[in-house]
């Protein structure tokens, strides 16, 4: 990699790396590079290819062109089904979640006492693991053993919260969005203290309700911690993947793009060119959102 | 950018009649009624799961989880932990994450000296490339790493399968690879806030580039690395996806991967599950009551960015 130092030069003035220097940058930085795109960059790419492909893992690789996406669009049940959820997994975290854990945010940060207690128990289930909290899920939601059946007190016409393919989705939801909170809580939380609280104050001086300064002078000021806010919830949503696994693998009612591309390629039938395709579908997605936020990023970036 | 978060302004109150004071009094205790009720509702499910971890299940089932015990004890913790070899998926976990949060913090964090300090032409592209690759989904990435796996041999004293595929090198590389995309962002944005003076007067007394990091710039760092270093070993412990497919041996499964095995041998006993449940959260929810600050700082160093 060649290194310069034009940026600073004015300042620094010229500046030379011996050879023992560069010897250390060059393993050092290549080794994460190297794995960077080994690992993460070039299975993306392949992941491209191979959805081109009828590969089964063994055999040889055959073109097929766009047949595997024309297959998951209109000849592949679970497709619509798992799409409808993921979307539904980003406007609700998006519309729910999202605004409660602000909303928490912004109550804790009028400095409550009790606070660090409220903090702490809020964000708790952020430390579990989504396949805990699909665990902790069924014994919430199951139909025999379920707590919220015995709270229902329902024992002669349980419902099966977790097996209605009509219900369960809302069922993981809220448990995704349990945990969800807590994050946008804290994240939110941190932007606040950074507050300038003068700005407030001229709000209030200026005769603005405690509503209107928030929404006309706080959160405005709080772009970027919006702007990463809605990149991890867009993201969390689409990558949704232990929680419904740990439940059902994913199926009756639970489908997820994610399972989907999971069933593919591990189990007996390894279809890794269709799996891939999915995956494709999954990249598309996502990185609309990832290269906006890098977008942001940037421009942030070259202002600080 | 704001780093550490600054402890709350203390913010006081001062009303100015009598009616101003009792409106402020009033809506506080609705503030906490209600806090108390959300937080309430944000434990119960936990709290619900270490209650029906300790009770016979014969006395869920004929009393219901409602019910007062009868009988408390911790058999279930012992049984789901003797029957079920937990201890060494334990193992399975520690032998991947912490290594693995060594390397990650190791690698990224020069990475995010070279960017910030250095200042290396192209830097700023490589911040992207390592920020965006922590944003894929993993399951974009998971097919051709499957097959790539496969065909990489190993030796035997490296792996039993022969292949990187089965073994633990194939989870930490992963890991590794990932999450370096975090750190380095989160190191890069903290390392930005430490004046250049230091390096420089270091870089004028003739101390070469590995001095400049390891020596200098590192120490500097240590709340951001302490931070990361807490919400990785969280994160790699809590992974799921990685080990489920790149490992085959059950006996080679980390913790939580595992768990959802146990969950067949324990199908029909949810408080024997529960308590597995309890015992896979333990560490996390220790690490993070310990290490609050800390844990929090991880999250929200690279946030509260602006």
């Amino acid at each position: 990699m060649p290194l310069t130092t034009a940026r600073r030069a004015k300042r620094r003035g010229p500046r030379r790396f011996t050879s023992r220097d560069l010897a250390v940058i060059g393993v050092l930085l290549g080794i994460p590079v190297l794995l960077d795109l080994a690992l993460i960059w070039g299975p993306t790419l392949a992941s491209i290819g191979l959805s081109f492909t009828s590969w089964d893992g063994i055999g040889d690789i055959h073109w097929v062109g766009i047949d595997n996406y024309k297959t998951l669009f209109t000849d592949y049940p679970p497709f619509w089904p798992a799409v409808r959820n993921n979307l539904l997994w980003v406007a609700f975290l998006g519309l729910v979640a999202t605004p409660f854990g602000l909303l928490l945010a912004v109550l804790l940060d009028k400095g409550v006492r009790f606070s660090r207690f409220y903090q702490s128990t809020l964000y708790m289930p952020v430390v579990l693991s989504l396949a805990i909290v699909g665990f902790i899920a069924q014994l919430v939601f199951s139909r025999d053993q379920g707590a919220l059946n015995a709270i229902l007190a329902n024992k002669n016409d349980p419902v099966d919260w977790l097996g209605d393919p009509d219900l369960n989705i809302w069922m993981v939801l809220l448990a995704a969005a349990w945990r969800h909170t807590g994050y946008v809580m804290i994240l939110y939380l941190a932007g606040l203290k950074s507050v300038d609280p003068s700005l407030k104050e001229a709000a209030a001086i200026d005769g603005a309700s405690e509503t209107q300064t928030f929404f006309r002078v706080v959160l405005p000021t709080l772009r970027p911690v919006n702007i990463i806010v809605g990149v991890i919830t867009v993201i969390e949503a689409l990558r949704a993947f232990d929680i419904v696994y740990a439940i059902n693998h994913g199926r009756n009612g639970l489908e997820l793009l994610s399972v989907l591309v999971t069933d593919n390629i591990i189990g007996e039938a390894s279809r890794i060119g269709f799996g891939s395709a999915i995956a494709v579908v999954l990249l598309t997605v996502s990185l609309g959102f990832i290269v906006t936020y890098l977008v942001q990023e940037l421009r942030g970036g070259k202002k600080g | 950018m704001t780093v550490t978060t600054p402890p709350a302004p203390v913010r006081t109150v001062t009303p100015v009649t009598g009616t101003a004071k009792r409106r402020v009094t009033r809506g506080r205790l609705g503030l906490h009624a209600f806090l108390m009720v959300v937080s309430l509702a944000f434990l119960a499910p936990l709290l619900l799961a270490v209650y029906a971890s300790l009770r016979p299940y014969e006395e869920t089932a004929k009393y219901g989880y409602f019910s007062l015990p009868r009988h408390l004890s911790f058999d279930y913790y012992a049984k789901a932990f003797n029957d079920s070899g937990m201890g060494k998926y334990f193992v399975n976990s520690l032998i991947i994450a912490v290594p693995g949060v060594l390397l990650t913090l190791f690698l990224a964090s020069f990475v995010a000296f070279c960017v910030t300090r250095l200042r290396i032409r192209g830097g700023l592209v490589l911040l992207m490339v390592f920020t965006a690759g922590n944003l894929l989904p993993q399951q974009v990435i998971v097919t051709p790493l499957y097959v790539l796996f496969t065909k990489i041999d190993l030796p035997y004293w490296m792996s039993d399968s022969m292949t990187m595929y089965d073994s633990y090198w194939a989870v930490l590389a992963v890991q590794v690879a990932f999450q370096v995309g975090f750190c380095v962002f989160v190191l890069a944005n903290f390392m930005r806030t430490i004046p250049d003076e230091i390096v420089e007067a270091a870089r004028v007394d003739g101390a070469g580039v590995w001095a400049q990091y390891w020596n200098i710039t590192l120490p500097l760092c240590r709340p951001a690395l302490a931070a990361l270093a807490t919400l990785q070993f969280t994160w790699m412990y809590n992974d799921f996806l990685w080990a489920l497919v790149f490992i085959s041996d059950g006996d080679k499964l980390p913790i939580t991967s595992a768990l959802n095995n146990l969950r067949g041998q324990f199908f029909t006993d949810y408080n024997l599950l529960a308590a597995g449940s309890v015992i896979v959260a333990l560490p996390t929810v220790l690490v993070f009551l310990l290490l609050q600050r800390h844990f929090i700082a991880g999250l929200t160093l690279g946030a509260s960015k602006g």
